[in-house]
């Protein structure tokens, strides 16, 4: 073993070389979220507390409707980006692969659970 | 790779070592907050799916998010939104190569604090 070199101990170690796309992705994420996430809160917050066929009318018409679809899906991508580098940085060995497959599943199920709300409210 | 050389190798400095500095505290509070957003999300997520099974389904989801405890936090998700959204901003400029210096770094954190906290007052009042 001590005749291993510095160089060959580091040699095929390098990154996965997927950082790159992971954080452009989260860039392009963003600013999607940056024009969602207002037109969001000014959708869902006065809904909040309403009577249920209010709610129901409500996310009928189109655009309260078509923002909260966006939101689901790409604040739940994004969220998916995000915490999977915090268990990244957090958690070691086979406990992080199964914490990241698991949010990863549970981003999904979020946005499937939301989506199907969404269009189940709007037709 | 068959040799990993533990306890002998060099580390860099860790956060242990360092005393809590704005730039750093306003760097760990946006990975906090994304990542309890999380919370806020779930919630909306199940009070849309109460709105779309029945009334009653509803009546139970309505009602725990405007008690004072859903209220609490649906007010500290929506900090915690704009916080997010502000640092994010904050990440956006850094990754174009602008406002690096620590100086620059920590007023673009002040104004994330108290803008956050202003668009949540907005926000109240508004929505």
């Amino acid at each position: 073993m001590a005749f291993l070199t510095d160089r060959k101990r580091a040699a095929g170690l390098g990154s996965a070389k997927a950082g790159t796309e992971h954080h452009w992705s989260m860039t392009k994420s963003s600013v999607g979220l940056l024009i969602l996430t207002p037109l969001f809160l000014l959708v869902i917050g006065p809904m909040l507390g309403r009577p249920h066929a209010e709610v129901v009318e409500y996310f009928s018409r189109p655009f309260p409707a078509i923002v909260t679809g966006l939101m689901l899906v790409v604040g739940f991508l994004h969220f998916k980006g995000g915490v999977q580098t915090l268990i990244e940085d957090y958690v070691h060995g086979f406990a992080r692969k199964v914490l990241i497959v698991a949010m990863i599943c549970l981003s999904y199920a979020a946005m499937a659970t939301g989506l199907y709300a969404v269009v189940k409210l709007a037709l | 790779m068959a040799d990993v050389n533990r306890g002998n190798r060099p580390l860099s400095p860790h956060l242990t070592v360092y005393r809590p500095q704005l730039t750093s505290m306003t760097s760990i509070l946006t990975r906090i907050t994304g990542n309890a957003l999380l919370v806020g999300a779930l919630l909306v997520v199940w009070w849309l799916l109460a709105a779309a099974t029945s009334p009653e389904a509803f009546a139970r989801a309505d009602g725990f998010i405007t008690s004072w405890f859903g209220d609490l936090i649906m007010a500290l998700s929506v900090l915690g939104l704009w916080y997010h959204l502000l640092a994010g901003v904050r990440h956006l400029v850094w990754d174009q190569g602008y406002l690096l210096e620590v100086e620059q770094a920590e007023k673009f954190g002040i104004a994330c604090i108290i803008g956050s906290v202003v668009l949540t007052i907005l926000t109240l009042i508004i929505v």
